[in-house]
């Protein structure tokens, strides 16, 4: 399998495929091609946002967007992991809390975040705090719902077993159901930081003050057209990242997976 | 090291069951799985239950490892009564139940782990019983990176580093191919020589029952009750060539007919030691 990735056809179709849409998204944009439906004649070209990612780079705004923006997804996270998974693990060993905390959290459940925005701003006086709730919650039902499969769908058989060799229930949540439970939690934390990317942006776009949704927004409205899709390209870029993160740190947390079967 | 315990645990290991029954499932799908089952099982002596799959057999195996209550009647272990799983009744399953995030040496440590015992003393004594299934050198290893007889000799001396009073077994060798079951059987009659721990092992190979036990105890299909109790005959220490002597396939062919008594009937699906599975209240999508 570690062979593979260096023959030629594993990276050198996927590197002309992309080459070949940002040559159609140039030729588009030059042609300034209209269809009547759609309309590339504001479309900036690879080449004006390469230019405007390039001046972003070197000036301090950047630094200034971004730093916000993560403070942001940071702190929402965090909120979201502590609670959603706190929540999931009692939720899925206790079945007092499943009856009484699992009810209004479905009837939440569905809810959009984004269509937390305006009650968010109401109860909150700062808009940092609601923005930062409007990611929490984003982020929170994806790792709470994970982290309760997640402890399902532990093996009874490994809990039978651990109770045999004398696990007390204190022990069993940190030896047995925990680690169980991890691969899940793991995969609903990586779920849960795309969302929170979502909403920020989102929440930035719509209240917001500075942060990289706030700065693609206000390019719009300043009809600085190439800086729109320098932040959307940054958007992606810090989504997957913070992503691929949690993944990294997931397999360094548990190296029984990598020889696993 | 293991003289003074062999005499020590001669002692104990003395399991009395008394009209036992048990119901698994619960609402409408509960059945009695085992019904009015009388057994007095001796300190030391090796029992192997046997009966055709679904009879209720790892039933009667759960509920004295403590993981099933019974509806009825009364299970002693030395004379007090089975109040929920305990290392002092071991269970090995057909399929190991290693903790796949733990080192082959902290899965049969986690006992002791579990009582608190600093980690240095708690690997010296794991160690020692690795090498005594011939797993030294696999310390570090996870459980996926060994073979299935290897992970079920890990699970054995795990279930041994509690220093079991019953060594309670659920099919441990169904899982694997017949040449390793038979190094296993061997294994598990040598290790039982030395540690002289009461085993209850449950299986519906007749050959390997014959092989192992110094009684066998039939069940019929659901419910289960008991049929047949025997005494086997044969000397110990026990080689292949048993198989092929005449007493055994008398023996042999004797229980075939008791397992067989019914062939016509739909057989049954195989029960867990822990019960009904238990179905999850509520499924959820993401």
């Amino acid at each position: 399998m570690t062979d593979r990735r260096f023959t030629p056809s594993a990276w050198l179709l996927p590197a002309a495929s992309l080459l070949v849409s940002v040559l159609l998204w140039q030729a588009l944009a030059a042609s300034r091609l209209h269809l009547g439906v759609v309309t590339f004649a504001n479309v900036p070209s690879p080449v004006e946002v390469l230019r405007a990612g390039w001046d972003l780079l070197q000036s301090p705004k950047l630094l200034f967007h971004l730093g916000h923006s993560l403070v942001r997804v940071f702190a929402g996270f965090a909120a979201a992991a502590l609670l959603g998974i706190g929540l999931g693990l009692l939720v899925g060993r206790a079945r007092w809390a499943r009856s009484t905390l699992l009810p209004p959290l479905e009837v939440l459940r569905p809810i959009p975040a984004v269509a937390w925005i305006p009650l968010s701003v109401l109860v909150f006086p700062s808009s940092e705090v609601s923005m930062i709730f409007i990611t929490f919650i984003g982020a929170l039902f994806p790792i709470l719902l994970a982290t309760i499969h997640g402890v399902d769908s532990v093996d009874e058989r490994l809990i039978a077993s651990a109770r045999s060799l004398g696990a007390r229930r204190w022990q069993l949540f940190g030896e047995v159901i925990v680690p169980g439970a991890a691969p899940a939690i793991i995969t609903g934390l990586a779920i849960g930081m795309g969302t929170c990317w979502f909403c920020l942006v989102t929440a930035e776009m719509i209240s917001g003050q500075f942060g990289i949704g706030y700065y693609t927004w206000e390019s719009y409205t300043l009809q600085n057209y190439a800086n729109i899709v320098v932040g959307m390209l940054l958007i992606g870029l810090l989504g997957m990242g913070s992503s691929a993160l949690i993944r990294f740190a997931g397999r360094r947390a548990m190296p029984w997976q990598r020889g696993g079967a | 090291m293991n003289a003074p315990l062999h005499a020590l645990q001669a002692q104990t290991g003395r399991v009395a069951l008394s009209s036992v029954s048990i119901r698994v499932g619960s609402g409408a799908d509960a059945f009695t799985a085992v019904q009015e089952v009388d057994l007095d099982i001796a300190p030391g002596e090796f029992v192997c239950l046997l009966g055709p799959s679904g009879c209720g057999k790892s039933t009667l195996l759960g509920a004295l490892a403590g993981h099933l209550q019974p509806a009825q009647g009364r299970i002693l272990l030395d004379g007090a009564a089975i109040n929920g799983p305990s290392p002092e009744r071991g269970l090995v399953f057909q399929h190991h139940t290693l903790l796949p995030w733990r080192s082959v040496i902290d899965n049969v440590a986690f006992g002791l782990k579990m009582r608190g015992q600093p980690r240095a003393a708690r690997h010296a004594a794991a160690r020692a019983l690795l090498e005594l299934v011939g797993l030294g050198g696999f310390e570090t290893r996870y459980p996926a990176q060994l073979s299935g007889g290897m992970q079920q000799r890990v699970e054995i001396a795990r279930v041994l580093l509690g220093q079991p009073r019953v060594l309670l077994m659920d099919e441990p060798f169904g899982a694997l191919d017949a040449l390793t079951r038979l190094k296993m059987q061997q294994l598990l009659l040598d290790v039982w020589d030395r540690f002289g721990t009461t085993v209850v092992f449950v299986t519906h190979d007749i050959d390997e029952a014959l092989f192992l036990a110094d009684r066998i105890v039939v069940m019929s299909p659901r419910p289960g009750r008991i049929i047949e109790d025997i005494r086997l005959p044969f000397a110990r220490p026990r080689d292949a060539s048993l198989s092929t002597s005449a007493d055994f396939n008398t023996l042999k062919r004797h229980l075939l007919a008791l397992l067989h008594h019914d062939a016509d009937a739909a057989p049954l699906p195989r029960l867990s030691p822990l019960g009904a599975v238990r179905p999850h209240e509520l499924q959820f999508a993401i």
